[in-house]
């Protein structure tokens, strides 16, 4: 093939401005045919999500954030029949290898009716187990008024994955964040119970729920 | 150079991962498991192919001090649109694979084939080498995956024979180092037996 062409400051300047250029505009053009299948994509993972970890519901997982300890952290509530089923909560910990990122379900009692992991990079065959029945499980109808959330070596009743006591203390860790956020939501709930306006209190009143079962009808 | 060759040599001869010993990074990074090992092994196929047909169509207009800016423009592109429709077509593979794809970029077999082949070959032929190196590159990465999977998970392509824990260390990076020492020692007494 030819010899690639003799260097010079204005065709090396042209040479790396057109391949930029012209890159640039591939990935806009590729970003804006991707952009709505990826939210449609992620709006599929995140109810997949809330549809496991918290028990029967009806109409649209109604979303929230609130603010706890100078975080903020978002939040789905869900409803039956106008009465409240309990949150979906999103919750995140350091783990060993980076951020473990949870859904935590909370029934309208204060148990948490499942888990399950949103993100995590932990350690394959190691703290990656924690996705699997057998750690996640133990979250299962958790009731933080009877048992103690932590793990057995830190004096708890959760059972840590074989040599991955960081990842389990991270879940653990995870699962009392949501707990904590739940309080504060149920809090805010009976604070701003006379004032009708408040987030919370307007998504378990059963209002809106109503006319979706009647669309869905 | 026929056609069938130039896709043949990157399977033994010129296999990156066992014989050139290129793009190690993504190699024990991502052979965790053999489906690992083989989506990894498929994404880089799809960006060296479109990677070396690109570079080989431009090459002649690009200046050479700067043609490795270039190159890696081109290539971050490419990785950059697989990650985009990854997300959105197949978000479940996206799920395991995302943190390792835009390692591509850096993959040196990427830009290895780019400087050593696509910028003095036609298109065809750069694709054709493309094809060749990254299905050599697959084939070594999913039976890395495979070893270590076996070795350290006691499963095959996420079907687990044994109840338990495997050999943990297989999972983990020391492993990884053990696992492809072994599959060289091995690659090399099957050509060499060849007589290459």
């Amino acid at each position: 093939m030819t010899m690639a062409v003799k260097s010079s400051f204005k065709n090396m300047t042209l040479c790396l401005f057109s391949v930029c250029l012209v890159s640039s505009a591939l990935l806009a053009a590729v970003y804006a045919v991707t952009k709505e299948p990826i939210e449609v994509a992620n709006q599929a993972k995140t109810n997949n999500a809330i549809a496991q970890v918290v028990p029967e519901f009806e109409g649209d997982p109604v979303p929230g954030t609130i603010e706890v300890g100078g975080k903020e952290y978002s939040y789905y509530a869900v409803s039956k029949a106008g009465q409240p089923v309990g949150y979906a909560i999103t919750s995140s910990s350091t783990g060993y290898g980076g951020a473990l990122v949870l859904m935590v379900g909370m029934t309208a009692d204060r148990v948490v009716y499942n888990t399950t992991v949103l993100s995590q990079s932990e350690t394959p065959g190691l703290g990656a187990k924690c996705v699997e029945p057998d750690f996640a499980d133990q979250f299962k109808s958790f009731n933080p008024a009877e048992k103690k959330l932590s793990v057995k070596k830190d004096g708890g009743d959760i059972d840590a994955i074989t040599a991955s006591t960081i990842t389990s203390r991270a879940y653990a860790k995870a699962v009392e964040t949501a707990i904590a956020v739940y309080d504060a939501i149920t809090a805010a709930g009976t604070a701003d119970v006379e004032s009708v306006s408040g987030a919370t209190p307007e998504s378990v009143s059963g209002q809106p729920v109503e006319d979706e079962n009647q669309e869905i009808k | 150079m026929g056609k069938i060759q130039l896709i043949t040599k990157g399977f033994v001869k010129e296999n990156p991962t066992f014989s050139l010993l290129l793009g190690m990074c993504p190699t024990l990074a991502t052979t965790t498991s053999a489906i690992n090992g083989m989506s990894m092994g498929l994404a880089t196929v799809f960006v060296l192919v479109l990677s070396n047909m690109a570079i080989s169509a431009t090459a002649p207009y690009i200046p050479d001090k700067v043609r490795i800016p270039a190159y890696i423009v081109i290539i971050a592109a490419f990785v950059t649109i697989l990650q985009l429709v990854m997300q959105a077509f197949t978000p479940d593979i996206y799920e395991t694979l995302g943190l390792f794809i835009p390692l591509i970029v850096v993959n040196c077999i990427v830009l290895g084939r780019a400087e050593a082949f696509a910028n003095k070959n036609s298109v065809v032929d750069s694709a054709c080498d493309g094809i060749g190196i990254g299905i050599g590159f697959t084939f070594a990465l999913t039976l890395l995956g495979l070893v270590r999977e076996i070795l350290g998970s006691g499963s095959a392509f996420g079907y687990k024979f044994i109840t338990g824990d495997g050999i943990l260390v297989f999972v983990l990076a020391p492993g990884a180092f053990m696992a492809l020492a072994y599959l060289i020692v091995l690659f090399k007494k099957v050509t060499a037996k060849k007589g290459e």
